[in-house]
């Protein structure tokens, strides 16, 4: 009789322990790295329509931003974030922006707040709810801002950089290197990206 | 007699009253009185992320804007209570911007009286320094290193008091 109970305290903490590691794996996830193919998405902007990568039939890749309206250093990058998309959407790289944060948590991202914004900072890029938060965890995204440029490829929109637009948060006239844009010009010069990791400081994605 | 006893406790009663109302007077005073806060850039602060003393520090990044940075600080304020004078120092590195110095980080420190160590970091390039804390650090905070001279650990991560007294205690044996 103890022999059989014995067995089914291993079991349990066999089991205990693979939910344990199963779960673990599933925070570990890195996301994507340098190389490897975004998922396309199918969100809603701040105009109503649903929108997708897809969509651009022009397109050579896209600057995808996590971003939202209440962290203070995406604020700070809103203008510049703007002027991106100016600068490259009629080169083929448009700017999608994506508000990963739960809304339930921070109500200043809610989607109403996000059309606020968007209109108040005439955003010429769309700016989408990441609904039900399934698209940020499979790109990596930890925080925003979170920058991503894309390259359109027959396989897939292949992972080019990943990490700050700048090196300089605080004054876009101090910028030394400018890390988006010096990837999107390497891509349309077909030439290699010099940096294609960059850090710097955000706020965490609010789950 | 009797009378002049209760008198003379009275009195000094009263004046040990009074002596306390005028102490906690100063203080008050000092603490609405501004004070300098250090600022560093990263060459500044790499100094304190490398003592080689006999003291083991406990250093917290954190800003005014980062809300569960705000939500563990009083973990970090109980701990340097408990642990100053057990050769422990806690140092709360903030990010916060330099414009908001004044107008947010300040009046924080001020308003919370804060107790430890604040000082705050100026660096725009933060894809220099944030790899040299640490290379596994993608800049999302709070994050805290517990270094002494033989051991460091960089906790990606935020605190409960327990788990962070618990942390410390690696450190201490």
């Amino acid at each position: 009789m103890s022999k059989i109970f014995k067995t089914i305290t291993i079991l349990a903490v066999v089991l205990l322990v693979s939910a344990f590691t199963a779960n673990k794996v599933i925070s570990d996830q890195k996301g994507y790295d340098i190389g490897d193919i975004a998922t396309d998405f199918k969100l809603m902007n701040v105009d109503g329509k649903m929108v997708s990568m897809s969509d651009y039939k022009d397109a050579k890749g896209f600057i995808i931003t996590f971003t939202c309206n209440t962290c203070p250093y995406a604020v700070l990058y809103e203008d510049r974030i703007n002027e991106l998309n100016k600068k490259y959407a009629a080169k083929g790289f448009p700017v999608i922006a994506i508000m990963p944060n739960n809304t339930d948590i921070m109500p200043g991202d809610s989607f109403e707040a996000m059309q606020k914004r968007a209109a108040s900072k005439g955003f010429t890029f769309p700016y989408l709810l990441d609904e039900g938060q399934k698209i940020f965890p499979q790109y990596g995204a930890t925080k925003t801002p979170h920058m991503y440029v894309l390259q359109k490829t027959d396989k897939g929109n292949v992972v080019k950089y990943i990490g700050a637009v700048d090196d300089n948060y605080k004054d876009a006239s101090a910028v030394k290197e400018k890390y988006v844009e010096n990837a999107v010009d390497a891509l349309l010069k077909g030439e290699a990206i010099k940096e294609t990791k960059t850090r710097a400081i955000g706020c965490t994605i609010k789950i | 007699m009797k009378y002049i006893m209760t008198l003379l406790i009275l009195v000094l009663f009263s004046c040990q009253n009074d002596i306390k109302t005028k102490a906690s007077l100063a203080n008050e005073t000092s603490n609405e009185e501004d004070f300098e806060l250090e600022i560093y850039d990263f060459d500044g602060l790499e100094p304190f992320l490398t003592k080689k003393d006999n003291k083991t520090y406990v250093v917290n990044f954190w800003a005014t804007w980062c809300a569960p940075c705000i939500k563990e600080m009083p973990h970090f304020e109980k701990l340097n209570t408990n642990y100053k004078h057990k050769n422990v120092e806690v140092l709360l590195v903030s990010l916060d911007f330099p414009f908001n110095y004044e107008k947010k980080l300040k009046p924080f420190i001020k308003k919370h009286k804060l107790q430890s160590k604040v000082i705050a970091l100026d660096d725009p390039d933060m894809n220099t320094w944030i790899p040299k804390i640490d290379k596994n650090w993608d800049g999302t905070i709070p994050v805290t290193i517990i270094y002494n001279k033989s051991k460091r650990i960089f906790y990606n991560q935020t605190f409960t008091y327990n788990q962070l007294e618990e942390e410390l205690q690696k450190f201490l044996n």
